[in-house]
């Protein structure tokens, strides 16, 4: 593809954000804990764009998303942890936490996928619950795992850069997956699944591929959170979890990248950004956020961005299909 | 060696005979009507032949194969597309998404294209997207080509079905009530329009329809059925004066 002036303009911003933030953590004006903060918001950025795909895109509602997300921590944690702390350790680490839940995604994902909506929402929750379980007993077989103790020791790898550029990269795959044939299979599975499938479409195909790309952006986001925190914990994997990326989902409007991003960011800050109320009014965290949602799904129920996305992901004459609103299951 | 030939094709749902003991026999090239009253089974004959209801009894061969036991997409990539009563069209993606959908089995690009859309990718796209404006074009679409297919009039999300329909390249083109809702001079446009493409594109054509019209009109032979059973077989003319099939639409005793 030749650089054309909008991707290049495009490729100085993303350049020029990224030397900003540095600037200002390097100068400690964002000091360690938002940096943290910053960190974490990108990640679950990553884990977001993933159930975007599956969700969003594919109309496929998953309840486990966080299950995947553990595996990829779990997995990558494991790998730095026995054999070391190198860079070059650490890639492998990644990659492994990626492949692992692919596969897990394959495995599971060809007997449950062709269930429809709310059935395909519990069959995930169960097999969240699942890993769950298993991450709690990992000791059993693997003491350095922890098990419900949780895992100690993870060297601390995951840096600003890397977890910039591989946000960068991640919304890039997706997008250049959207526009391409086989992400317009995706969304004819979340229009009208039967119709797609007398239109030619292998709609099994579509909906694993979606399933297993998704579930491996959140591996490769659990790769990253296990080596941002010294300390990994079974609990930080459960359902709640898989919850909070569904809302940024939701909220940010299915079938729109530029949506998801933008609440994924917003939501950790949100969270986080909350905590500077007064001590009296801390507790009433929890009821802040959940009036938010209520309000929003009141006023745009097709979510933040309501399928739409920013010029940045289209590209030139061509539409990414946007999706259907926020207030109905994305199933035929 | 004929097109598409249904041999006692049955189809039970339950204790209703929905279709049984069809037969139906396409030759290459041919435009047949399927015409009976509501819930004479006609939908049902669609629905078995690609397979999304697989018959109880009999077979479908195509092209002198099987096409028991397939899958609707892989009937639909045998060369058989089809339009619905009830347009389900992909709502809320573009027209021209719409027609490119059905271009997906022959993109014929992989993962790693579509991933870092290499210059296959990038080529191959904007054959697909050309020959998708050719279609949109075909159909009197262009000027829709960027607008959602859920925002289009009714008229033209019927076209926009046959846009992607013969976006397959298929051989046999099955068209469920493609007049539906049309006024007299929607329905005339309809004919010279069914006519155009199955000259152009080379199809055969099996349709249902209610107005008599319009398929006296069009269809050189009409298959009349009547409770999932053949009533009537035979030209416009023939059907016309057929005693049994004025009882099935009109009752007993109009004919005498």
């Amino acid at each position: 593809m030749r650089p054309n002036r909008k991707t290049l303009i495009a490729a100085a911003a993303v350049l020029g954000l990224y030397v900003v933030i540095e600037l200002l953590r390097q100068t400690n004006v964002l000091d360690g804990y938002w940096q943290q903060v910053m960190d974490l918001s990108l990640i679950i950025t990553i884990s977001a764009l993933g159930l975007s795909l599956i969700y969003g895109f594919a109309g496929q509602f998953s309840l486990g998303h966080a299950a995947f997300y553990g595996i990829g921590a779990y997995t990558s944690g494991f790998i730095t942890k026995s054999y070391g702390d190198t860079p070059f350790w650490f890639i492998l680490a990644l990659i492994a936490g990626v492949t692992a839940a692919m596969v897990a995604a394959f495995l599971i994902g060809l007997p449950i996928l062709r269930l429809k909506s709310d059935y395909l929402g519990i069959a995930t929750l169960g097999f969240g619950i699942i890993v769950k379980v298993v991450l709690d007993n990992t000791d059993k077989w693997a003491p350095i795992m922890g098990g419900s103790r949780g895992m100690l020791g993870i060297p601390h790898l995951t840096t600003f850069a890397w977890v910039f550029w591989l946000t960068v990269a991640a919304v890039l795959l997706c997008r250049n997956l959207i526009l391409s044939s086989h992400g317009r299979a995706m969304i004819t599975v979340r229009e009208d699944e039967v119709a797609a499938d007398i239109m030619g479409i292998d709609t099994t195909q579509s909906k694993t591929l979606a399933f297993v790309v998704g579930c491996g952006l959140a591996g490769l986001a659990g790769g990253l959170y296990s080596h941002l925190y010294p300390f990994l914990h079974p609990t930080s994997f459960d359902f709640l979890k898989s919850l909070d990326v569904l809302l940024v989902v939701v909220l940010g409007g299915l079938g729109s990248l530029t949506g998801t991003v933008v609440t994924a960011v917003a939501w950790v800050f949100l969270l986080e950004g909350l905590r500077i109320l007064p001590e009296a009014f801390l507790e009433w965290r929890g009821v802040l956020y959940a009036l938010l949602l209520v309000v929003v799904m009141i006023t745009r129920p097709q979510g933040l961005m309501g399928g739409k996305e920013w010029s940045l992901y289209k590209s030139k004459g061509s539409s990414a299909a946007p999706g259907k609103g926020g207030n109905s299951r994305a199933s035929a | 060696m004929p097109l598409l030939e249904c041999k006692d094709v049955s189809r039970f749902f339950g204790g209703l005979k929905a279709v049984s003991g069809f037969n139906l026999t396409l030759e290459v090239g041919e435009l047949v009507g399927l015409i009976g009253p509501n819930g004479a089974g006609k939908t049902t004959v669609f629905n078995v032949i690609t397979q999304i209801y697989p018959p109880s009894l009999g077979t479908v061969t195509f092209q002198g194969k099987d096409l028991m036991g397939l899958q609707p997409y892989q009937v639909c990539q045998r060369g058989i597309a089809r339009t619905f009563q009830n347009i389900r069209l992909y709502k809320q993606m573009t027209a021209l998404d719409n027609v490119l959908t059905a271009m997906h089995p022959r993109a014929g690009y992989g993962l790693l294209g579509a991933f870092f859309h290499t210059p296959g990718y990038v080529r191959r796209e904007a054959e697909l997207k050309a020959e998708a404006l050719s279609l949109l074009d075909r159909m009197g679409l262009s000027h829709r080509a960027t607008e959602l297919a859920g925002s289009l009039p009714y008229g033209e999300q019927r076209r926009l079905e046959i846009a992607r329909a013969l976006a397959i390249r298929p051989a046999l083109l099955l068209l469920d009530e493609p007049a539906a809702g049309m006024n007299p001079n929607e329905v005339d446009n309809l004919v010279q329009m069914v006519r155009g493409i199955k000259m152009d594109f080379g199809l055969t054509i099996l349709l249902i329809e209610h107005q008599m019209g319009l398929v006296m009109n069009l269809c050189e032979r009409l298959v009349v059925l009547d409770f999932g059973e053949t009533l009537a077989e035979g030209n416009p003319a023939e059907i016309q004066a057929n005693p049994k099939v004025l009882e099935a639409y009109l009752g007993k005793g109009v004919s005498a």
